[in-house]
């Protein structure tokens, strides 16, 4: 039966196209291109629009804190004031809500009983879907007044420290209060992929811990921490993205200044994400043009942020399987 | 160094389940004492009962009594950890740390014991430790890189020495050799000949060739039907057991003609 025909018309075996692959195949490699598209797109889009008000200013645009840009004749500002608060904001954040979020995660992964772990679990995704004008609000109207006499009390304790020098902002709406309500917007997206990869350690990897006479934490730090390490960095880097670009929140929060401070409890710094928010409106002349080059910063931070987070995830694969 | 075992009356549960029921005996010391049966008859469960890891799921529960020397490892003042670290344990599938190097696998559990532990102790302990467990010479030139980078035997190999780097008394052995290949089989059979010099050995194993190939006592464990928990049928010399068993059930067993 298989070789009647064979003999007669000798062929490479060929695969039959049909239909549904092709389409299949079709629209996953214009979906991946799709990506690419956007992506270039934008990036094109954001140096061509800033190309305009790059070429007309009269300072450095790196090295210049002020933002003299809603005119047409001699433009001049510059990013760094504006970067500097953005970076800020976000390792504020980042410090704050990391150990924070591992530490919910290994609760949940490992010390909850299960109904408890399945609750918690819920609530922090939660916390995800909340709008950021929310935690605007809830930043401005409630955690500021709470903040203050926190703020106080760290200002005549700790003042020594350039870092929480006073004199506090009587208002709060300093670059503390805007990291720490950062630190709870990235809270949950750090606390969820932790918890994953928690979840993920083979019991292989647990078992082994505990056979040698671990305790529940000492398992913990030999086993899940390093299998999970590229993970809470994952998630780390996710929520730094967030916080990077996070807009309402911070605008709503921060008493802006386009000033390079190291205080964080007192009145100052901005990020570029608020300033293109609360600058757009009333941009003229060159303002528009400048506020797409501030957005283009933003976005190679961002960037740049992404592929350190791969470089150090990537490099210790040659220790996991 | 090396302790008995006294076990009595031993039930051990999951929850509601039974898996383990009404098992006794006495494992010798400087011996290997293997555990044999077919899937699900609890010989597994019940050796992971001799250094309290089967706790590790949840709602596991024992009654009866274990004793390690004079010491019972389920009075209510015992730390499962501190039980672990004089009954260590290997497992089926070897399972190295894979963040961690060859070294710093082997000193794992011993600087859990001894959070000071020395740079020329800590050398000497994993030296001896791979010494121990047959590796030294195809590893000591690459201590630092990963243990997940070694061959499978070569694996379970390093796991065995983190165990007795650790210097337990007792070494549980669950499955050693079921993912290895018969040349890194028979590694592991050298291997445990010569730890029974220094250690209590008590291993499951699905093969009786190896039952007999390396123990001095068996122990067989059967199911009393579907659902029911698994009992511990005979135990006595390896070599009684597989030329003429008391049982009729072990003598199944041992032929092939179960059931």
């Amino acid at each position: 039966m298989t070789t009647t025909d064979s003999s007669a018309t000798p062929q490479t075996p060929k695969g039959k196209r049909r239909i549904g692959d092709v389409v299949f195949a079709n629209t996953a490699s214009g979906s991946g291109i799709l990506i690419l598209a956007i992506l270039a797109g934008v990036a094109a889009f954001l140096i061509i629009q800033s190309v305009d008000s790059l070429g007309a200013n009269t300072a450095n645009f790196f090295t210049t804190t002020g933002w003299d840009a809603n005119t047409r004749e001699a433009p001049a500002f510059g990013v760094a004031a504006l970067a500097f608060g953005t970076v800020l904001a976000a390792a504020i954040a980042l410090l704050i809500a990391t150990p924070i979020a591992v530490g919910i995660a290994l609760f949940i992964a490992y010390y909850a009983p299960r109904k408890l772990a399945s609750v918690l679990g819920y609530i922090v995704d939660l916390l995800a879907a909340i709008p950021s004008v929310v935690y605007g609000l809830w930043g401005i109207g409630y955690l500021v007044h709470q903040l203050t006499p926190f703020y106080q009390w760290l200002s005549t304790s700790f003042g020594w420290i350039p870092l929480f020098a006073g004199p506090v902002s009587s208002t709060g709406r300093t670059m503390m209060s805007a990291g720490i309500v950062l630190a709870v917007m990235i809270l949950p997206i750090i606390t969820a992929i932790s918890r994953d990869v928690f979840l993920q350690v083979p019991q292989a990897h647990r078992e082994a811990a505990l056979s040698l006479g671990a305790t529940r934490w000492e398992m913990i730090r030999m086993a899940v921490l390093p299998f999970g390490r590229a993970g809470i960095i994952g998630g780390a880097m996710l929520g730094l993205g967030r916080a990077l670009g996070e807009t309402m929140a911070v605008a709503m929060i921060l008493s802006p200044a386009l000033v390079i401070s190291p205080h964080l409890l007192q009145s100052g710094n901005q990020t570029i994400a608020a300033h293109i928010a609360l600058q757009y409106p009333e941009a003229t002349g060159y303002g528009v043009s400048a506020l797409i080059a501030a957005g283009l910063v933003l976005f190679a931070i961002t960037l740049v942020v992404n592929m350190g987070a791969r470089y150090i995830v990537a490099r210790r694969k040659e220790f996991t399987e | 160094m090396a302790k008995r075992i006294d076990v009595s009356g031993l039930h051990v549960y999951y929850g509601d389940f039974k898996a383990v029921e009404d098992v006794s005996m006495t494992i010798e010391p400087r011996a290997v004492t293997a555990f044999i049966g077919s899937s699900g008859c609890g010989k597994s469960t019940f050796l992971r009962a001799l250094n309290r890891m089967h706790e590790v799921a949840p709602n596991a529960r024992v009654e009866g009594k274990v004793m390690l020397d004079d010491q019972d490892i389920y009075a209510p003042d015992v730390d499962p950890v501190a039980v672990r670290r004089e009954i260590g344990m290997v497992f089926q599938r070897p399972n190295p740390f894979p963040t961690m190097s060859i070294y710093d696998n082997v000193i794992a559990g011993a600087k859990l014991n001894n959070q000071r532990l020395g740079r020329t102790e800590a050398d000497d302990i994993v030296e001896r430790s791979l010494h121990g467990a047959n590796l030294w010479e195809e590893v000591k030139d690459r201590l630092s890189k990963p243990g997940a980078g070694l061959s499978g035997g070569q694996q379970q190999r390093l796991c065995i020495a983190r165990a007795i780097a650790v210097e337990p008394a007792v070494l549980l052995m669950d499955e050693p050799c079921s993912a290895l290949d018969p040349i890194s089989t028979l590694a592991i059979e050298d291997l445990i000949a010569k730890l029974k010099e220094n250690y209590t050995i008590c291993i499951v194993t699905h093969n009786m060739q190896q039952a007999a190939r390396v123990s001095d006592q068996t122990a067989f464990f059967n199911l009393a039907g579907t659902g029911k928990p698994g009992r511990l049928i005979e135990m006595d010399e390896t070599n009684k057991i597989f030329t003429k068993p008391d049982k009729k059930e072990t003598e199944n067993y041992i032929t092939g003609r179960f059931g």
